[in-house]
């Protein structure tokens, strides 16, 4: 099977460049972090983040044949030769297929992600309804792998102003949390016109999310919430 | 920036020194549960983690955690701590026992209020489902005491914690790789030297107190349901400053994982209602366990799904797996309770759970044993005063760790609360020491020359062996000679085999000599870790003739009381040690000696 393969090291290389690589042996089974680590015994030098191998610790995004995903759980029969592999767009390169996440986390640190009650804790745990509750779903489970916002053309013109869809569907995911006691703080935060409102439902990080998450969905329950809210 | 005087070759090296109250080298649950503690008690905390923190394997676990909290049968803490004595087959330490099993309710709340999104049943409570050897009244009926976040608990509790920790401002230094301890002459731990992992330059990362929150070893095995970063890098940083490994030998295979990969399918699926079947299509546990059958403990479960492969009743083309049944008990609950583990099952053994069996195998799976501890967290080594001295500024917690509250066999839904218990009751006593030891001890240049030396040693450039194809070898030698079962002949040539390999390591070479960003180097680093590790599990698992918990020898089937109630404690340099199990709990009476069956 053919890979082009996006290389670049900053101590040697004066820009990027695509490397033909091939793996002579490759099985249906293979998933595309299964051939990298292949390809890795060829030549060390290939960069990339990899950890659980089973799509949950959102390490091995990538840029996948013009989409982004992860690695781990993209089949390899899936993908159409020769298969190029680019890191995730919009974020500087450190090396190979691994980007300057800063950025990224940053965001995600901008929208308080984390439960704000004001009220004393009870000694056992806070009740929530398993309708509260399923609020919840679609939303927790983001792994934080990138490929939403880098996915985003909104995130790639102002990644320092627009918090990007996984930013954003981290900021609904508290406001939906019915433990939760911050939300007007929390919409406060969300005004402007470019930390939510850079959003014009292109729907890239819907198309492209590993776990079928839904951010854009998200984004449109904060915009009703506001609007409610203001009148 | 200060010139330590370490010399390679021609280049002077200048290393950055930070200095913190305490640091953690570790991101997981273990790690990110004390650093929030210490945090919030305005001690300068630093945390280490070679990946960023999310990414840490505590994300992985799955069916839940466990703390009596009595939402779903009757239930009290003394029957979770009889449950985790008679699991452990009686080697867990009962007053580290006893202190997880009372505290656990405590640290299940807490993470509700730090938010994690727990399932809910009717009654607004957290969800609990039935999980392996858990029993009400003391060995009676089945008990539910696993508390879950649908199939994904330890991403929810990991991501929580995290989020927690950005609010509590605590300082990371994400992929860095911690090389080595810096210890001084009297036996203080001082902090650690790390690698940045992105400009490949080294720092050194002063501490009063260093706690030890690595995580397991699951990529000794060549099949594991363990992350690639599972490699031991703290024990065997621990071993390195002096400190032996305990019950190493205990190495946990989880019964389901998927045949072939590795990939982990929950207890919770059983927890559920699912259960095995052979070719014959019979739920052979029933022969195994009449009682508990399915939810019988992961050693037990694991041995019956090897014999019925063995014995020819296996699944499949090659009769080599058995099937994991739970289209019965309906897409809805399947849907709402295990959606993680149909998307793994979808996507790695292309089947949907809701229609057809998974085909599954037992897989490496956890570290029960580790850095000894006591139930403070504090490292404990034999010294002239006794077997369990602290080593002063030492602390660990975690997979990394044994307190020892698994024995020779880890019970599912304790290892997430192992780490939150223990992570938090490290980081109460790190405060008290942080009140006694105001000021730092100075550290030497010469103290670091050791951790300096293990970096540069991979800079030699030139030909040698490849460090991937001595993991592979390694870990099929490790899968061959020390799995579910083991005996005399099989563990001495492995020994032998992995001391070999660990010598061919010191001749690998690595020809990518950049800086930035250098996985391979990571990499020869992590392998030398992990064969340290192995060569601790073998020998370990050759000295102990009995069976008891994971560690089953066909040559000495029956557990040996008299002779072997007690912990292994294995040397850098190769001795082998033993240490009383502590039998008293700390309020309670001890729970007697009795046949494991369940």
């Amino acid at each position: 099977m053919r890979f082009s393969i996006y290389r670049y090291n900053p101590e040697q290389d004066d820009k990027p460049y695509m490397q033909d690589m091939e793996l002579q042996a490759v099985s249906d089974e293979m998933m595309l972090l299964d051939a990298l680590l292949e390809l890795k015994e060829q030549d060390e030098s290939l960069s990339f983040r990899r950890s659980c191998q089973e799509g949950v610790c959102g390490s091995d995004a990538m840029n996948i044949n013009g989409r982004n995903g992860l690695a781990c759980i993209t089949p390899l029969h899936s993908l159409s030769e020769p298969v190029k592999l680019r890191p995730m767009p919009g974020l500087p390169v450190v090396r190979d297929l691994i980007v300057d996440m800063s950025q990224f986390y940053q965001q995600y640190r901008n929208i308080k992600p984390y439960l704000i009650v004001h009220d004393p804790e009870p000694d056992v745990e806070r009740k929530q309804s398993p309708e509260e509750r399923d609020r919840l779903d679609g939303l927790y489970e983001c792994i934080l792998c990138g490929c939403c916002s880098t996915a985003c053309p909104s995130f790639w013109w102002n990644p320092d102003k627009f918090l990007g869809p996984a930013a954003l569907l981290q900021a609904w995911r508290f406001l939906a949390d019915s433990r939760d006691q911050a939300e007007v703080e929390r919409l406060q935060e969300l005004e402007g016109p470019y930390r939510l409102f850079r959003c014009h439902t292109i729907m890239n990080c819907v198309d492209v999310c590993p776990k079928g998450l839904n951010p854009t969905n998200a984004i449109g329950k904060i915009r009703h919430l506001m609007l409610k809210r203001s009148i | 920036m200060v010139n330590t005087g370490v010399v390679d070759g021609d280049t002077e090296m200048t290393v950055t020194r930070r200095k913190f109250d305490a640091l953690i080298i570790g991101a997981g649950g273990g790690g990110l549960r004390a650093a929030l503690q210490l945090a919030r008690a305005d001690a300068k905390v630093a945390v280490v983690s070679k990946v960023f923190p999310t990414r840490s394997h505590t994300v992985a676990a799955q069916g839940g955690v466990n703390a009596a909290l009595a939402n779903v049968s009757p239930d009290n803490w003394h029957f979770h701590m009889f449950d985790t004595v008679k699991g452990s087959d009686y080697l867990g330490d009962q007053d580290a026992i006893e202190y997880m099993c009372r505290s656990a309710p405590k640290v299940v709340y807490e993470l509700d209020h730090f938010g994690v999104p727990f399932s809910r049943r009717e009654d607004g409570n957290i969800y609990q489902r039935a999980f392996g050897g858990q029993s009400q009244d003391y060995g009676g009926e089945q008990a539910a005491r696993t508390c879950a976040a649908a199939d994904r608990t330890g991403h929810a509790i990991l991501h929580t914690l995290y989020q927690q920790n950005i609010s509590a401002r605590t300082h990371f230094f994400d992929e860095f790789f911690a090389i080595d301890l810096i210890k001084d002459k009297e036996g203080y731990i001082l902090g650690a030297l790390a690698l940045e992992i992105e400009t490949g330059e080294p720092i050194v990362i002063e501490a009063k107190t260093t706690l030890i929150a690595t995580g397991g070893a699951g990529q000794l095995f060549r099949t594991c349901t363990n992350a690639l970063i599972n490699t031991g890098d703290g024990m065997a940083m621990a071993l390195r400053a002096g400190v032996p490994l305990q019950d190493m030998e205990f190495f946990q295979f989880h019964p389901t994982g998927i045949a072939g990969k590795g990939i982990l399918i929950t207890e919770g699926v059983r927890g559920e209602g699912g259960y095995l079947v052979n070719a014959d299509g019979e739920r052979f546990m029933e022969r195994y366990a009449p009682r508990a059958k399915d939810l019988a403990s992961r050693d037990i479960v694991s041995r019956a799904i090897a014999i019925e492969v063995r014995e020819g009743r296996g699944c499949g083309p090659d009769k080599d797996y058995v099937y994991l049944k739970l289209d019965h008990i309906g897409a809805d609950i399947i849907k709402k309770r295990l959606p993680g583990i149909r998307d793994s099952a979808i996507t790695f053994a292309h089947v949907d759970p809701i229609e057809s069996p998974i085909p599954v195998y037992p897989t490496a799976h956890y570290t029960m044993g580790g850095i000894p501890t006591n139930r403070h967290g504090q490292v404990v080594v034999p010294e002239k005063e006794g077997p369990e001295e602290p080593v002063p500024g030492l602390y660990a917690a975690g997979e990394c760790a044994c307190v020892s509250v698994h024995g020779a066999n880890r019970l599912g839904g304790n290892s997430l609360l192992d780490i939150l218990v223990f992570g938090r009751a490290a980081a109460n006593h790190i405060i008290e020491y942080l009140n006694e030891h105001r000021y730092h001890r100075q550290v030497d240049d010469d103290a670091i020359d050791r951790a300096m030396a293990r970096l540069a040693r991979w800079d030699k450039g030139g030909d040698g062996e490849s460090v991937p194809a001595l993991r592979a070898e390694f870990r099929k030698v490790m899968e061959d000679h020390c799995g579910v079962f083991r005996e005399h002949e099989h563990l001495s040539t492995g020994l032998e085999k992995v001391h070999v390999l660990r010598q061919r390591l010191q001749h690998a070479r690595i020809k990518d000599q950049s800086r930035v960003f250098n996985t391979a180097r990571i990499e020869a680093l992590e392998l030398e870790n992990l064969m340290d590790i192995g060569i601790a599990t073998v020998a370990s698992a050759l000295a102990r003739t009995e069976s008891r918990g994971a560690h089953s020898r066909v040559d000495y089937s029956e557990r040996d009381d008299n002779n072997w109630l007690r912990h292994s404690l294995y040397f850098e340099d190769g001795r082998l040690d033993y240490k009383p199990v502590r039998i008293k709990p700390i309020t309670v009476a001890p729970f007697p000696l009795k046949p494991r069956v369940y």
